[in-house]
């Protein structure tokens, strides 16, 4: 048995190894790494074009309307979630919050004959103020978002049905609340007001992730506290601002609500807070933090929402659209892993 | 000598029952590198992280330039001019270089974009960070757009030393820089920190290699069991002196007369 003892030859092949083309696995990962939104955007054109072949209906621009119609709310809330993951937190309670806040919205109009723009200010700010709590109770008391939220998600659906009473408040047609479901067409593309209100709200929060210091900052706290707070950044006020503009989401998410509902009910929404996640997840945002796109989430809100539009026209039982959300929340959650493992 | 840039004056940090700092005195004067050894424990890193904003002294004053100043975050010690590169390397992964040496003092866009849409300037950003890195003559670092997490810990660590080295304007202090580090990289960072001296910076080197800490420092600061055991410099102390101070073979700074003569230890003086 020989050894070889030859070190340009060893250095060569290090070199060689050192040198040799990536493989395709490694370019998906990298790719992957770059945009974490690229394996949801995937699986929805894939989910889209299989349901067009299962039927023909889907595809129909009066399918696409209804699609983007049913998704605005859940979209909308999950856009406010995203920033907090991003922060490695979590929020249980956001869907509890904006049942409260659309039940403030349609009371004060239909109980109170609060004029409808003050009423969308006040049921506005009850969500700000909400998200501000979580906030503050993270930032200040110093509890795991995890536990702060939960403990929210009892007592604001607690008080939203104390304060309905059972009770489900229709606002008159016409009213200035209501304006989120009215129709707005686009071609042959009915979207509502609601639907715009939610991809403005897409713009505008992908605009201060990715070119605003803010956003810089959201992720660096999310990726490292600690690294964040020794390079200057005020972690604590960051944190609080990302639930409380999570709360604006809130704010708008309720207002499409109250459109949707025709006013104010106590029950709706009720899967609203894991739906927001659920669709944050798939979109390829880290629950760990710092990793993640906006759009991605609107992207797994889509999804869920096209597993369960195209099932239903394909004739096909809908608990399959709950059995596909849950492989592929565990599929986002491993490719994330799997992104995280290895370098680029 | 000229006024200290920095000087700290009978510092006490406690951590619970525990003393981090012990009145401890530290003096840094502009131009200099002042090597801050000691064993694990002695209190090195507490220290540091007391005159960069990371942890605030439960008690003693830190002077600046004359002024006395308080850092109660990072951030106030930045403000001040003091930059610091932690041992933990304070870095954000998921960042790409150029956004990590501007973190927490991004630029803006100039003009309605900037001051309403408060637009990043990431371009301008890029240029200046390329222009530093290579003026710093870092080589290990080719790609300013790439994620930190992509680099090796000793590309990371220049990456923080490059972010030191640009918005230090009076005092940079380094936590084990080398640590981390290979041959090469070891080197450049030497030679960084030397030319952090020559630019008039002054420099707090905390390092656990006595050949570097003697070839580099001007004057080196001894921890011991959380207070200052002396102060010693290279021409007149050898690395046998240092050590045997840091461990408490020898004493030259007797507790309670802090103000005995010249810090200089009986014989084994090097001509």
């Amino acid at each position: 048995m020989t050894i070889s003892t030859d070190d340009s030859a060893a250095s060569a092949t290090v070199e060689e190894f050192l040198n040799r083309p990536p493989s395709a696995a490694q370019r998906v990962h990298s790719a992957l790494h770059r945009q974490p939104a690229l394996s949801p955007a995937i699986v929805l054109v894939l989910a889209a074009v299989a349901f067009s072949i299962l039927s023909s209906r889907f595809y129909q621009l009066t399918n696409l309307s209804l699609l983007f119609q049913q998704v605005a709310v859940v979209g909308t809330l999950a856009a406010g979630q995203t920033l907090i993951i991003l922060t490695a937190g979590i929020d249980l309670s956001i869907g509890a919050v904006m049942v409260l806040s659309s039940l403030v919205m349609a009371k004060l109009v239909n109980d109170q004959s609060v004029p409808g723009v003050p009423a969308l200010l006040i049921g506005a700010m009850i969500a700000v103020l909400a998200q501000g709590a979580n906030g503050f109770l993270v930032t200040r008391v110093k509890l795991p978002p995890f536990i702060v939220t939960l403990g929210m998600l009892s007592i604001f659906t607690a008080i939203s049905l104390i304060y309905a009473q059972g009770q489900t408040v229709l606002l008159q047609p016409g009213a200035f609340l209501l304006w989120t479901g009215d129709t707005v067409s686009i071609g042959s593309l009915h979207l509502t007001y609601g639907v715009l209100l939610m991809l403005g709200l897409y713009a505008v929060f992908g605009y201060a992730l990715r070119f605003t210091a803010w956003g810089r900052h959201l992720y660096a706290v999310g990726d490292d506290a600690e690294a964040a707070r020794l390079a200057g950044i005020s972690v604590n006020r960051v944190l609080l601002s990302a639930y409380v503009v999570a709360g604006l989401a809130v704010a708008v998410a309720a207002w499409i609500l109250v459109g949707r509902v025709g006013g104010g009910d106590p029950n709706s929404g009720l899967n609203a807070n894991l739906e927001s996640i659920t669709a944050v997840v798939i979109g390829g945002t880290s629950l760990f933090g710092g990793r993640g796109t906006v759009f991605g989430s609107l992207i797994g809100a889509l999804i869920v929402q096209v597993f369960d539009n195209g099932l239903a026209l394909a004739g096909l039982d809908p608990n399959y659209q709950v059995l596909a959300v849950g492989v592929l929340v565990i599929a986002a959650v491993s490719v994330d892993q799997w992104i995280r493992s290895v370098k680029a | 000598m000229s006024t200290p840039v920095l000087e700290a004056r009978g510092l006490v940090k406690l951590f619970g029952r525990v003393v981090g700092l012990d009145a401890v005195d530290l003096t840094l004067y502009p131009g200099e590198i002042l090597a801050v050894i000691g064993d694990n424990g002695a209190g090195k890193s507490t220290l540091i992280k007391c005159l960069s904003g990371a942890l605030v002294p439960d008690r003693g004053t830190i002077v600046m330039n004359g002024a006395e100043v308080r850092f109660r975050r990072p951030q106030d010690a930045r403000d001040a001019g003091i930059e610091t590169v932690y041992q933990q390397l304070a870095v954000a992964p998921a960042l790409d270089i150029a956004s990590n040496l501007f973190l927490a003092r991004e630029v803006r866009r100039k003009g309605f974009l900037g001051t309403v849409l408060r637009m990043l300037d990431t371009g301008e950003m890029k240029r200046q960070s390329a222009e530093q890195i290579k003026s710093l003559g870092i080589s290990t670092l080719q790609n300013i757009g790439q994620a930190v997490e992509t680099l090796s810990g000793g590309q990371r660590q220049a990456v923080a030393v490059a972010r030191a080295a640009a918005f230090g304007s009076q005092v940079v202090i380094l936590d084990e820089p080398t640590a981390a580090l290979g041959v090469r990289e070891t080197g450049q960072v030497l030679k960084l920190i030397r030319d952090l001296r020559a630019n008039g910076k002054a420099v707090i080197l905390i390092s656990h290699d006595m050949p570097h800490v003697f070839e580099l420092a001007d004057r080196i600061h001894i921890q011991r069991l959380g207070a200052r055991a002396g102060v010693i410099t290279p021409k007149t102390h050898t690395m046998e002196d240092a050590v045997a101070i840091m461990t408490g073979a020898r004493r030259i700074e007797p507790a309670g007369d802090r103000s005995a003569g010249p810090a200089v230890a009986p014989g084994k003086e090097r001509s």
